[in-house]
């Protein structure tokens, strides 16, 4: 299993949020879901290494009921 | 077709190249034995009946039709196709008239995003892809039959006839062909299937051919024009000339220009394939001040799938009968003629008693790892390309968006991976990596790359036979194993000063011996020659171990 952080990791987690729907902030729906899909393919090339990426999809993935 | 243009005399596809004969076979009780039939004088059937020619084969190819492929169909050849057709003496007239090409130009809405160059590695004699009409493709090759026919090679090629049916007998195979004169039956030891991917035999058979379709229509145009557009692949992602789908232009020879044109699911394929529906779609891509004529115009709709296997007793399935992909990375018939080349020296050993008839069971290993991978490869890019769902679109989108600013994002962007050929990873027969130090990529199951060996190349002396390639390494003129021999091809590092033949086959090692198959694959290889080492990968090699 490779070393996906799960602990806290975001320096002042507020302001983060915050920047985060800052940035959405007057975006239509598909305005902001092109925005996100943007984010997760910028996010994923600086992690890179395929073993995080797979263990954060699997993490990302709703809990089966 | 209404739509075809005179340019000129007859287009090549118009004209009989083996019109209908009648032969001895077809007198009433003639009870014809061949030893090799194959059905479909396509690019795989040809390539089939010219490798088997070669090794002095008798082969017989029966097609129903006897012209060349109608309108141009494939268009994109890759470096190993061409060099598999080096091998089988043919290759010079293909590149000689093919395009080069190495630029592509990727479009975004009404922008470029970004432009590659394929930038093809040095120290190769083939060019990484040529463009070229399947009909020169087809008219080149059945050439080199008549030049072999010409040279007392056992090769025919029968027009006019069609194949009815084939009962596969256990020990050979029953067929019944239909003429202009009338039927005619015909037994065969061996049936080469090369029909199609609509292949009348596999329904004759009851066989599977299952997969994925693509809902989705493509209009395919070839015309023909004199504009200054540069040599290069041009890929459009919803551009403005067609609104929600995708469109290629890609340059052929003689002024012939591919344009595909992505019409989506709910069509009417006759309406769209009307010139008066054609030319208007066409004037908007090129702009109204381009003059252009109609050279062929066809509707696909593409699919994915293959059969389960591929040899059925003594029926062998080779090309889009076998196996289909979508054409976004040229992979059918560059993979087609990888699939002959992995068949024929099989089935010419199993012919001469010289390996079991399990060999040819490793015929459907190795060629469905590689149909597999095709499939897997076509399909993706066909998802980027036609995205099938809300969010897949989305996706699609913000790789294309982002690959505008940053280069991350483009080798994300899915326009066709272009082929390359697999390698035998696992296969059966695959023998010993005994070179400590050697480059994966010329380990064993890998096909040989090319390189330069002074001022010729390596691959134009490997091939046809087993051989004993010593870098650098002493071994003897020539190995045998039951009747099975290898022959040497002695070279050293220093005969390449550009440093290339060393990178692909020694890497950190200093001396190196490769046993290499007739299909120019790596059998196995060692740093030095052991005698009792490459006879026994020898026998792996042949399905003997
Ligand atoms: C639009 C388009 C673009 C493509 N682009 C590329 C590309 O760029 N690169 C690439 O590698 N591939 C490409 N392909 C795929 C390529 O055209 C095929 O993979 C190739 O033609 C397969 O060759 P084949 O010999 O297996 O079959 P075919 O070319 O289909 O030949 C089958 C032959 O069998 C004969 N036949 C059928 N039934 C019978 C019968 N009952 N009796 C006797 N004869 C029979 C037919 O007359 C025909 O001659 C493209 C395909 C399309 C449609």
């Amino acid at each position: 299993m490779a070393d996906l952080k799960t602990a806290p990791n975001i320096a002042a987690p507020d302001d983060f949020y915050a920047d985060l729907l800052a940035a959405h902030e007057g975006l239509t729906k598909a305005e902001s879901d092109a925005f996100n899909a943007r984010l997760i393919l910028i996010l994923s090339n600086h992690v890179g290494d395929r073993e995080i990426l797979r263990a954060a999809l699997a993490a990302a993935a709703a809990p089966k009921k | 077709m209404d739509q075809t243009v005179e340019t000129g005399g007859r287009k090549i596809f118009e004209t009989p190249l083996y019109p209908y004969g009648r032969t001895p076979d077809q007198e009433p009780g003639a009870n014809a034995h061949h030893p090799v039939v194959i059905v479909g004088a396509g690019p795989i059937g040809l390539a089939a009946a010219i490798d088997l020619a070669q090794m002095d084969v008798p082969v017989v190819v029966l097609d129903d039709n006897d012209k060349v492929s109608w309108g141009s169909r494939a268009i994109c050849f890759a470096k190993r196709p061409l060099e598999i057709l080096d091998r089988l003496g043919c290759g010079d007239p293909m590149v000689d008239k093919g395009v080069v090409w190495n630029v592509g130009k990727v479009f975004f809405d009404e922008r470029q995003v970004y432009d590659f160059n394929l930038l093809p590695e040095k120290g190769h004699k083939r060019p990484a892809f040529i463009n070229l009409q399947q009909y020169y493709f087809e008219q080149y090759l059945v050439e080199r039959a008549f030049e072999l026919q010409r040279q007392g090679k056992p090769i025919e090629l029968r027009g006019g006839n069609k194949v009815v049916s084939v009962t596969e007998k256990g020990d050979g195979v029953a067929l019944s062909v239909d003429t202009p004169d009338g039927p005619y039956t015909m037994s065969a030891d061996w049936l080469i299937a090369c029909d199609g991917a609509g292949s009348p035999i596999r329904a004759m058979m009851g066989l599977d051919f299952v997969g994925r379709v693509f809902e989705d229509n493509f209009l395919i145009a070839d015309v023909v024009m004199d504009a200054d557009f540069p040599t290069e692949r041009w890929f459009w992602f919803d551009p403005p000339f067609n609104r929600g789908q995708s469109a290629l232009l890609h340059k052929q020879p003689d002024g012939v220009w591919r344009i595909d044109l992505q019409l989506g699911w709910n069509i009417d394929k006759d309406e769209e394939k009307k010139p008066e529906n054609v030319i208007p779609r066409l004037k908007a891509m090129l702009g109204d001040d381009v003059k252009f004529e109609l050279e062929w115009v066809s509707i696909y709709t593409f699919q994915c799938r293959r059969m389960e296997k591929f040899r059925h007793g003594h029926v062998l399935f080779a090309g889009d009968a076998a196996h289909q992909v979508s054409p976004f990375g040229a992979r059918g018939a560059n993979s087609g003629l990888q699939d002959t080349d992995n068949l024929c020296w099989k089935l010419k050993l199993v012919m001469d008693g010289l390996a079991p008839d399990s060999l040819l069971e490793t015929y459907d290993v190795e060629r469905i790892h590689g149909a597999d991978e095709n499939i897997l490869n076509s399909s993706r890019s066909t998802d980027f390309i036609t995205p099938k769902s809300e969010i897949s679109r989305i996706f699609r989108d913000a790789a294309l968006d982002l690959s505008e600013r940053f280069d991350f994002a483009r080798p994300l962007v899915n326009s066709g991976r272009l082929s390359v050929p697999c390698v035998y990873d696992g296969s059966p027969l695959n023998g010993p990596d005994g070179l400590a130090g050697g480059p994966a990529r010329t380990r064993p199951g890998a096909p040989c790359p090319d390189a330069p060996l002074g001022d010729a190349y390596l691959l134009d002396r490997l091939g046809d036979e087993f051989q004993l390639l010593a870098i650098d390494a002493d071994v003897p003129d020539s190995v045998e194993d039951c009747g099975i021999a290898a022959s040497a091809l002695r070279i050293s590092s220093a005969d390449d000063p550009t440093g290339d033949l060393a990178a692909r086959y020694l890497g950190d090692a200093t001396s190196a011996v490769y046993l290499l198959r007739p299909d120019q694959h790596v059998a196995a290889r060692w740093t030095d020659y052991d005698e009792a080492a490459v006879k026994a990968a020898l026998r792996t090699a042949t399905g003997r171990a």
